[in-house]
């Protein structure tokens, strides 16, 4: 699925966000991303649907070479790859229909289908009847919500989420997190940026840790590792 | 779980167009002030380019009238037979620059100047016996601009004993209908220019607001197409929408100076282009100005927004 080699990433200010990163992420798996803020991780996900460009290395996503990708190629690399964003980059004048909508319309989803899938999705998070609202007037976990619904509503083979449980109360929390879990079940890949460590510790998955913009651990079932 | 196609199709599909549209017509009211700043600015601009264009295009028209008024009368020595006068008409006729050539006895203009002198005009019927004017030739050339080189000619004919044509007033007239001109073709580009800069620069600002949720798109999978449709759409209506009122204004307006410009003025020459179809022509005119301007401030607005 994926297939980092020798990954760096120097900012134009001058910061270095990761300093040769080595990792492969294989199809179905459920990765948490973990590390203390400013280690590298929100780069090492950003790299991934190519909002960012490695200074070097060479990237593989889906059998994609990022580094040789042409410009107008990026939007179809997005579209095999839902992303829950930690401020959910929803669209603001959009009702949370068309936001999720949105997804399937620019794949020219039929009208028919793409009604059936956005109500199943909605369903699926929660927010059926919140369909008609815009994101404004939702809370934050249910804007987390949406985001989730909007990442998930194509199918897509890989599913990354940057804090989705940042700012949530823990009812919240644990819920996106089975939905999580639901969408890995069928499939789904799925990469998880985290700071919870009571989730790291209690759904065990594959634990990789960012440090400095190294990884310094990669363990299967493991365990979040920092103290809070 | 069932799949989807998700196929990848270069050509739009239909209903991707019809979203296009929606979307962009959406738009509007999802920007609601937005969409009244950017149409207020498209509406007085073409207020003001309406406006001026009628003004031109009819200034230049009466310059125009009046040109074409300007005739060259040939006065043939008094002496000239019959032969003489074909002659001379045959070599008038030669020239390539003249239009028309009319043929003007001595009886003629006599009958002319009488007629044209009213009641006074009788005492000038005793010349009727031994007529003191010459016969004429009076010509109009295609070009009016060629009068005075045409005239020049016929001057130096030997049968010619003088050429009217009202020599330094046709002069003057032509250079300054000229410069008319040209002024009023600088004044309609650069106000042109100036609209489409300001209408342009209204709704960059609107979309530089827009900047954020452009990134957002792409970042879900839209290509740079799919999201500049709805603009191009947004800024077609918002042009519309726009000329709308310049359009009554430019209408309404014409109406009623069609309808009083002789009551304003003495001149006869002085006329205006029919209200129908001139003020309709001129709607559409501003209607393609607003379509065209909204578009293009619209879809290059977007453009630098797309590289996320």
């Amino acid at each position: 699925m994926i297939d980092m080699q020798e990954v760096y990433k120097t900012y134009p200010n001058g910061v270095t966000a990761l300093n040769g990163i080595d990792v492969k992420i294989e199809s179905g798996d459920f990765v948490y991303v973990v590390g203390p803020s400013g280690a590298g991780k929100s780069t090492f996900i950003k790299l991934i649907f190519r909002e960012e460009k490695p200074s070097k290395g060479t990237i593989l996503v889906n059998n994609k070479n990022l580094h040789k990708m042409k410009w107008k190629d990026v939007p179809f690399l997005r579209r095999d790859i839902g992303v829950v964003y930690q401020d959910f980059k929803l669209l603001p004048k959009m009702t949370i229909y068309e936001n999720v909508a949105f997804a399937l319309e620019v794949i020219e989803e039929t009208p028919k289908n793409i009604r059936k899938r956005v109500m199943e999705v909605l369903d699926l998070v929660g927010l059926k009847n919140k369909a008609r609202f815009i994101p404004d007037e939702l809370s934050g976990g249910e804007q987390q919500r949406v985001a989730i619904a909007r990442a998930i509503v194509n199918y897509p083979k890989l599913l990354i989420a940057d804090e989705p449980t940042g700012n949530l109360d823990p009812d919240t929390s644990w819920e996106i997190m089975r939905i999580l879990e639901d969408i890995n079940a069928s499939g789904t890949t799925v990469i998880m940026a985290t700071h919870s460590k009571e989730i790291v510790n209690t759904i065990k998955k594959r634990v990789i840790a960012i440090e400095g913009g190294l990884i310094v651990r990669d363990e299967h079932r493991g365990e979040y590792g920092y103290e809070i | 779980m069932y799949v989807m196609n998700i196929e990848v199709n270069t050509a739009m599909k239909f209903r991707t167009v019809k979203r296009h549209f929606r979307e962009g017509s959406k738009n509007i009211w999802r920007n609601g002030w937005m969409t009244v700043a950017s149409a207020g600015a498209v509406t007085t601009t073409l207020v003001l380019v309406g406006a001026f264009l009628a003004l031109m295009i009819n200034l230049n028209q009466i310059a125009t009238n009046i040109e074409e008024d300007v005739e060259i009368k040939v006065l043939l020595e008094l002496t000239v037979d019959e032969a003489a006068i074909e002659t001379v008409g045959d070599k008038i006729d030669k020239i390539p620059e003249v239009s028309s050539v009319n043929f003007s006895s001595k009886e003629d203009e006599l009958a002319n100047l009488i007629e044209s002198m009213g009641e006074e005009g009788n005492s000038w019927e005793l010349f009727e016996q031994d007529n003191p004017l010459n016969d004429a030739y009076v010509i109009k050339t295609e070009d009016p601009l060629d009068t005075i080189d045409v005239a020049e000619r016929i001057e130096d004919l030997d049968e010619v004993q003088e050429v009217n044509y009202g020599k330094d007033v046709v002069q003057n007239l032509f250079r300054f209908n000229e410069l008319a001109r040209n002024i009023g073709l600088v004044l309609i580009i650069g106000l042109i220019f100036t609209a489409i800069f300001l209408i342009s620069n209204t709704i960059k600002i609107t979309i530089m607001a827009r900047q954020k949720e452009i990134g957002i798109m792409k970042l879900v999978g839209a290509t740079n197409g799919f999201i500049r449709w709805p603009f191009f759409v947004e800024g077609l209506l918002l042009g519309v929408l726009g000329s709308v009122i310049p359009i009554a204004v430019i209408v309404t307006g014409y109406h009623y100076a069609t309808n009083n410009i002789s009551a304003l003025t003495q001149f006869a020459f002085v006329e205006l282009l029919p209200f129908n179809p001139f003020a309709w022509q001129l709607s559409l005119i501003i209607l393609a100005i607003g379509a065209i301007i909204g578009v293009w401030g619209s879809v290059m607005s977007v453009r630098k927004f797309l590289k996320v």
